[in-house]
C-alpha cells in the first residue's frame, strides 16, 4: 500500500487511468432490505467486462443503528497514517464508534490496506466556527484527508450507506467484505477494466462523496474541462480517474445547486441544440440557459453510470448512448445494468425490461414515507 | 477573376532541341500534364513532380523545377498557409492530402545516436559470424514449466502457442487494395513470402489471387468490415483489428466511388461505384471491454489465431496499450504521427498524434512496469525510413517495425502526396488499368526484397559494432542509445541519456 | 458428451442435441457446440443460457441453434450459415458482421444489431436499441435483411451501404417508431417504416418516398416470414401505408474536400 503515497504525488493531469467496465444496481422502492449476496450474483455474470483489477459495491440502508451518523470508511497504508488521520478526525468530529471493517481472508484479494470505519458527527463548535452545513463540513474534511494526510484515503462518507471496494473481480471483492452479512434497500456494483493498473484500491469503483456513489462505464472525454470546472467550487480531483468528476458533479448540481435530478441529468447529458431549437419556447429557453450556465458540467464521451444516493438510484447514459444500459422492473424493484443477463440472473422474470434512451435518466426512488 | 488563381507548384520544361517527339511523356503522365501540338507541350499547373516523365524520357529532355515565383517573406504566414486559404476560399472543404506528415516537426530518430564497442568489449564481424534477426510475434507466457519424464528428458508444459516467426524484424504495413493497386499488393505479397516476413491486407479485404500467400499475410478487420468473412478471417496467420492509423487518428475514411471498380468491389464485397465509408470508430468498440469482446469474437471465429490491434499513437498511448494487452491482444501495432495514408485531411495528418519514438518508449516502459510486456509484441510503424530507424526503434523497445512508405518508394513512389487523386503514374496508388498495368509485381517484389535485405545487412553490421549477435539483445536496450540535442523532458520520456552521460 | 441429451425429431429425422448451458463459460459452451456440429447434430438446443457470448460466432455450418434464455453479446458474429432462434431477449451486437444465416429473437435486442452484416436475415420480434443495421451492405446477390417488430433507437441504418431494414412499430409502448439521426450517412439500401416520420429525425443523406408495388410485394413476403418465425401477429400491418427511406447519393461525402 505504499502506492497511496506515491500516487498522490503524481499529477492527475499527467496520469489519468481510463477504464471501462460492467455495472449493475437495484432498489427496493418499498425500502425492503436485501442481502448483499444478490448484487454479487448479478455482477458475477459480467466478469467478461472486467479484468480483475477492480471491483466494488455500495449498499444503502445498511447501517440502520447508526443512521444519523456519517459512516466514514478509510483505507490506510500504515499504522502511522492511521494515527495521523484519527488525530485529525478527533479534532473535527465526535466519534460514536470506530472499528475495523469486517473481512474474510481471501486468496484472490491480496495486499489489503488497513480498512477501518468511523461513525461520527461533526463537532458543534467546528460547525459554528466555519459557518458551513454539516455536509459541506464533511466534504471539506474528506478532501483534506485525501489530499494532505499521507497514506490515508476516505472511500465512503455518507450516512446509513457504505462503499466496499478493492483490486480484484467483483465477486471476490464482495466475498472479501462479507457483503452477505449486510442488508440494504439499494445496492450498486461494479467490475472494472482499467487500461493500466496502479494496483491501487482507491481506484476501484464506486466513487463516493457523502451519500453519492457512482459506478461508471466508459471514458469521459471532457474530463479536463469537468475537473477544472469542479475545482472552481472547491472540489479536488485527486483520484486519477474520470469517474470521480461524476460523483462531484451530482453532489454539486443536486445537493448544492438544488437542481432536480432530471435537470441535473440534462446538464450532464445535454440535449442537442437541434432538438432544443425545435422544442417549445419555454423548454428551449430552459435548456439553452442550462447549456450556457453549466457548459463546464457537460459530460462528453461514452458513459453509462449508476448513481446511488440516500433516496434512490439513477441510471444515466451519454447523449448518444455509446455505452450499454438496460433497465427492468418487477413489483417494487427497479434494476439497472450493463447487460440484461445480469438482471435476469437475480430477477428471472421481470415485469418489464427496456433500454433507456440516451441522456434520459432511469430513476428509482424510495416511496414517500419510507 | 482568372480560373487559375493559384500559381503552379512546379514548372515543367521540355527541351525541344532534345525532344524526339516520341510522346512517352504523354503516355506516362497520370496527371495529364503533356499534350502534343506540333511539339510537346506541358501544362505545369497539373504537375506533381512525380518524375515519371523524367525517368521515361529517352533524351532527358524534361526538367522539373520548383516555381521560383517570389512571395513576400513572412515568418508567420508561410506560403503553404496562404495557399491553403486561397484554396478554401475558392471552394469549401477540408484540404485533403496523401502520404505522411510533411511538416518539419522534430524528428527524434535523427537525434539518437547508436553506440559501438571499443576496447572494453569486442565488436563482432557479421559477415563471418552468426548474426540472428529472427523474431517471434505474439503472446508469450511469463514463465515456462519444465518437468523431467521417466527417461530424464525435459518436457515442456504449456508451450508458446500461436507465435508467428519472421526472419527479419521488418514487416510490411497495412495498405489496402483500393488505396493501392493489386499489382502493388502482389509485389508486397511475393516479397513477404521470399523474405519470410509478413504483409498486411489493410482494410480492403483479400483478393482471391493473394490467398496463396496467406501464410505471410495478416488480415485486417477495420470499422468498415470490407471483405470480412469467415474464409478471409481464417486465411491469414493473424487478424488485425485496425482502430486507427498514424496519419489520421480518430477519423474514418472515404475511398471514393471511382476507385471501386469491379475487382475492388469484389474484394471489398460492396457495389461498384459506391463510396467505401469507413466509420471513425468500430461501432462495436466504444470502450476497452468492447475491444476485448471483438478480440475474443475474432478468436472464437478463427480457432484462436493471434490478434493484433493497430492504433495511432495518441497522447495516452501507454495506458491504451496496457488496456489492449489486458484485453487479450497478442500484438500491438503502433502507428506514429508520421505514418502514411492514401488520403487524410491535412489538419489531422499534420497536427494529431505523437511521434512513434515517444510511443515505443512509453508503451514498452508501461508494459514492463506492469509486468505484462510478455503478453504482447510491439510493432512500430509510422516514420521508419532507414535501417538506422529500425535499430533505434527496436532499441527503444519495439519487437519489430513495419514499413509502408519506404516500400512504396522502393517501387517508384516519389512522395508527390497525391495518392487520393488515383492518378499515380507509378501504378501504385491508383486503380486506373492503364496505370496499374505498368507496375510489374515481380519487378516490384525484387526491389522490395533488395531493400529489406539491404537493411538487414545494415542492421547486422550495426549489431556487430554493438557486440550483439541476436536482435533480442537490442530490444529495449536503451543503454546503447544516446541523444543529441533533445530536451531533458524528452530524454526522460525516452529513457535515453544525452550523449556524454 | 457431458450434459448433452440426445433426441431426434422423428418427423423430419433431424438429429437434435440438448445442452444445459447454465453456469458454463462461453469458451467451453462454444467448443461443445462446435464438437456437436462435428458429430453430425443438425439442431442444438441450449437451455439456461444467461449472458454467454459469441454463440454461433464464425460458424459456417447448416445447423439450427435454439437458445432458451438471454444470450450474451455478439450472438452470431461473423456467422455464415446457421439459423439461430432465441426464445427470449438478446443483448448487444447480434449478427455482428454476419455473412449469411438467420437469427430470430422472440423478444427485444440491444444496441448495434447487424453491424456491417452482408447477407442473411435478422428478425427481432420487439424493440431494438441504438445503431441497428449500422454500415450494413449488400454485394451482388447478397442482400442483408433486418426486420424489427417493435421500434428502433437513434442512428438506425447509419452509414448503411446496402440491404433492407423494416421497422413495424408493433408490440411496443414507446411512442416513436424510430429515433433521431435515422439513415445518417446512408448511401445504399432501403429502410421501410410502417408509418410516416418527421423529417427532423432523418439524416441529411436520405429522403422519404412512398412504398411502390415492388416494395409492397417484397414487404408482404418479409412480413409473412417474420410472422412465421417470431410468432408475432402482423395481420394489422398494411405495407401499402409504408414509407421508404432512400439515400440521395451513393457518394454522400464527395464534395467535402479541396485539393
Amino acid at each position: 500500500m505504499e502506492k497511496i503515497g506515491k500516487y498522490k504525488e503524481w499529477k492527475p493531469d499527467l496520469w489519468r487511468v481510463p477504464s471501462a467496465c460492467g455495472l449493475s444496481g437495484f432498489i427496493n422502492r418499498d425500502g425492503g432490505l436485501v442481502s448483499g449476496e444478490v448484487i454479487i450474483d448479478s455482477m458475477r455474470v459480467m466478469n467478461e467486462r472486467g479484468n480483475g483489477l477492480g471491483g466494488g459495491f455500495a449498499g444503502y440502508g445498511i447501517y440502520p443503528e447508526y443512521a444519523d451518523y456519517y459512516a466514514i470508511h478509510i483505507m490506510f497504508e500504515s499504522q502511522e497514517g492511521k494515527h495521523a488521520c484519527e488525530k485529525l478526525l478527533e479534532d473535527n468530529v465526535v466519534l460514536e464508534k470506530m472499528e475495523e471493517i469486517p473481512k474474510e481472508t481471501s486468496e484472490r484479494i491480496t495486499d489489503p490496506p488497513i480498512l477501518w470505519r468511523y461513525f461520527c458527527k461533526p463537532r458543534v463548535e467546528k460547525i459554528l466556527e466555519c459557518g458551513k452545513s454539516e455536509d459541506d463540513f464533511i466534504v471539506d474534511l474528506v478532501m483534506s484527508i485525501n489530499t494532505s494526510v499521507p497514506g490515508s484515503f476516505v472511500f465512503s462518507s455518507g450516512k446509513n450507506m457504505g462503499v466496499f471496494k478493492a483490486v480484484g473481480f467483483a465477486e471476490d471483492v464482495g466475498e472479501f467484505y462479507r457483503l452477505g452479512d449486510y442488508r440494504g434497500h439499494a445496492w450498486i456494483g461494479h467490475t472494472r477494466f482499467p487500461t493500466n493498473t496502479p494496483g491501487w484500491w482507491g481506484g476501484a469503483h464506486p466513487f463516493n462523496i457523502l451519500d453519492w456513489s457512482v459506478v461508471h462505464n466508459g471514458e469521459i472525454s471532457s474530463y479536463g474541462t469537468n475537473k477544472r470546472y469542479l475545482e472552481m467550487f472547491g472540489y479536488k480531483c485527486t483520484l486519477l480517474t474520470d469517474t470521480e468528476v461524476m460523483a462531484y458533479l451530482f453532489d454539486l448540481l443536486i445537493r448544492k445547486h438544488r437542481l432536480p435530478i432530471e435537470i441535473a441529468c440534462a446538464v450532464m447529458a445535454a440535449p442537442f441544440w437541434k432538438d432544443m431549437d425545435s422544442a417549445g419556447e419555454e423548454e428551449r429557453r430552459l435548456y439553452e440557459s442550462l447549456r450556457a450556465v453549466y457548459g463546464g458540467a457537460l459530460v462528453n464521451g461514452p458513459f453509462a453510470v449508476i448513481v446511488g444516493f440516500s433516496r434512490g438510484i439513477i441510471g444515466l447514459n451519454d447523449r448518444i448512448k455509446l455505452r450499454p444500459l438496460v433497465a427492468a422492473e418487477k413489483d417494487e424493484y427497479l434494476y439497472i445494468s450493463s447487460e440484461e443477463a445480469a438482471i435476469r440472473e437475480i430477477c428471472p422474470k421481470p415485469d418489464r425490461v427496456w433500454a433507456p434512451r440516451a441522456g434520459k435518466p432511469v430513476i428509482g426512488m424510495l416511496k414517500d414515507g419510507v | 477573376m482568372p480560373d487559375r488563381f493559384l500559381p503552379s507548384e512546379f514548372i515543367v520544361n521540355v527541351d525541344h532541341q532534345r525532344c524526339r517527339r516520341c510522346k512517352r511523356c504523354i503516355l506516362n503522365c497520370g496527371f495529364g500534364v503533356f499534350d502534343f501540338q506540333n511539339m510537346t507541350t506541358a501544362d505545369s499547373s497539373k504537375c506533381v513532380a512525380c518524375h515519371r516523365c523524367v525517368v521515361f524520357c529517352p533524351e532527358e529532355a524534361i526538367t522539373i523545377t520548383r516555381n521560383p515565383l517570389a512571395f513576400r517573406e513572412h515568418a508567420s504566414w508561410d506560403v503553404g498557409l496562404r495557399k491553403a486559404i486561397w484554396k478554401q476560399a475558392q471552394s469549401p472543404g477540408m484540404i485533403l492530402t496523401g502520404m505522411g506528415n510533411d511538416k518539419p516537426w522534430l524528428n527524434i530518430f535523427d537525434h539518437l545516436l547508436i553506440d559501438a564497442c571499443q576496447v572494453t568489449n569486442p565488436s563482432i564481424d557479421p559477415l563471418r559470424e552468426p548474426m540472428e534477426l529472427r523474431t517471434y510475434l505474439g503472446r508469450k507466457p511469463a514463465r515456462l514449466e519444465i518437468e523431467y519424464d521417466s527417461q530424464g528428458k525435459p518436457v515442456l508444459r504449456g508451450a508458446v502457442e500461436n507465435n508467428i516467426m519472421i526472419n527479419v524484424p521488418i514487416i510490411f504495413s497495412g495498405m489496402s487494395y483500393g488505396s493501392i493497386s493489386l499489382n502493388a499488393q502482389r509485389a508486397i505479397a511475393i516479397a513477404a513470402e521470399r523474405l519470410g516476413t509478413l504483409m498486411n491486407t489493410g482494410e480492403g479485404g483479400l483478393h482471391e489471387e493473394l490467398y496463396p500467400y496467406a501464410n505471410h499475410i495478416i488480415v485486417q478487420c477495420a470499422s468498415g468490415r470490407f471483405g470480412v468473412h469467415s474464409k478471409y478471417l481464417n486465411a491469414g496467420v493473424a487478424v488485425e483489428i485496425k482502430i486507427g492509423q498514424g496519419a489520421k487518428p480518430g477519423i474514418g475514411g472515404h475511398l471514393p466511388g471511382e476507385k471501386i471498380g469491379r475487382e475492388v468491389s469484389g474484394t471489398r464485397m460492396i457495389p461498384q461505384g459506391t463510396d467505401a465509408l469507413s466509420p471513425a470508430p468500430h461501432h462495436d468498440i466504444y470502450s476497452i471491454e468492447d475491444l476485448r469482446q471483438l478480440i475474443y469474437a475474432l478468436k472464437e471465429a478463427t480457432g484462436y489465431k493471434p490478434v493484433s490491434v493497430k492504433i495511432a499513437t495518441v497522447h495516452n498511448v501507454a495506458a491504451i496499450a496496457s488496456g489492449i494487452a489486458r484485453a487479450g491482444a497478442d500484438m500491438i501495432y503502433l502507428d506514429g504521427f508520421r505514418g502514411g495514408t492514401g488520403a487524410s485531411p491535412a489538419i489531422v495528418r499534420d497536427h494529431v498524434g505523437i511521434p512513434i519514438e515517444i510511443a515505443i518508449a512509453v508503451v514498452d516502459e508501461q508494459l514492463r512496469s506492469e509486468g505484462i510486456r510478455n503478453m504482447v509484441s510491439i510493432i512500430a510503424a509510422g516514420g521508419i525510413r532507414s535501417s538506422a530507424d529500425v535499430v533505434k526503434a527496436i532499441a527503444l523497445g519495439a519487437d519489430a517495425v513495419a514499413i509502408g512508405t519506404a516500400a512504396l518508394v522502393a517501387m517508384g513512389c516519389r512522395l508527390c502526396q497525391k495518392c487520393y487523386t488515383g492518378n499515380c503514374s507509378w501504378g501504385i496508388a491508383t486503380q486506373r488499368p492503364e496505370l496499374t498495368s505498368r507496375l510489374d509485381p515481380d519487378w516490384g517484389a525484387e526491389r522490395l526484397v533488395n531493400l529489406v535485405n539491404s537493411w538487414s545487412l545494415e542492421v547486422k553490421e550495426v549489431l556487430g559494432a554493438l557486440g550483439i549477435n541476436a536482435i533480442e539483445s537490442l530490444r529495449g536496450n536503451r543503454d546503447r542509445l544516446r541523444s543529441l540535442g533533445l530536451d531533458p523532458a524528452t530524454n526522460e520520456v525516452l529513457g535515453v541519456r544525452p550523449a556524454g552521460m | 458428451m457431458d450434459g448433452v441429451r440426445q433426441a431426434s425429431r422423428s418427423e423430419e429425422e433431424v438429429k437434435v442435441a440438448e445442452l444445459d448451458a447454465r453456469g458454463i463459460h462461453y469458451k467451453e459452451l462454444n467448443e461443445k457446440i462446435r464438437s456437436l456440429i462435428e458429430s453430425g447434430y443438425e439442431e442444438i438446443v441450449l437451455n439456461g443460457v444467461n449472458g454467454q457470448r459469441y454463440i454461433g460466432d464464425g460458424l459456417v455450418h447448416n445447423v439450427r441453434i435454439v437458445i432458451n434464455g438471454v444470450p450474451g453479446n455478439d450472438l452470431g458474429a461473423f456467422m455464415d450459415g446457421p439459423r439461430i432462434v432465441v426464445n427470449d431477449n438478446a443483448q448487444d451486437g447480434v449478427g455482428n458482421t454476419m455473412n449469411s444465416g438467420v437469427i430470430v429473437v422472440r423478444g427485444h435486442a440491444g444496441d448495434v444489431i447487424g453491424y456491417g452484416m452482408r447477407s442473411g436475415k435478422i428478425f427481432i420480434r420487439d424493440d431494438v436499441g441504438y445503431r441497428t443495421g449500422i454500415h450494413m451492405k449488400s454485394y451482388r446477390e447478397q442482400v442483408p435483411v433486418i426486420v424489427v417488430g417493435g421500434r428502433a433507437g437513434d442512428f438506425l441504418g447509419e452509414y448503411m451501404a446496402g440491404g433492407i431494414i423494416v421497422v413495424l412499430g408493433l408490440s411496443s409502448d414507446s411512442k416513436d417508431l424510430v429515433g433521431h439521426y435515422t439513415g445518417t450517412g446512408m448511401h445504399g439500401g432501403v429502410i421501410y417504416l410502417a408509418e410516416e416520420i418527421d423529417e427532423s429525425k432523418l439524416g441529411s443523406e436520405v429522403r422519404i418516398f412512398q412504398a411502390d408495388k415492388t416494395d409492397i410485394e417484397r414487404l408482404n413476403a418479409l412480413l409473412a416470414e417474420f410472422s412465421d418465425l417470431t410468432g408475432l401477429d402482423v395481420s394489422k400491418v398494411d405495407p401499402r401505408s409504408f414509407v421508404k427511406l432512400l439515400p440521395v447519393s451513393h457518394r454522400p461525402y464527395g464534395n467535402m474536400y479541396v485539393y
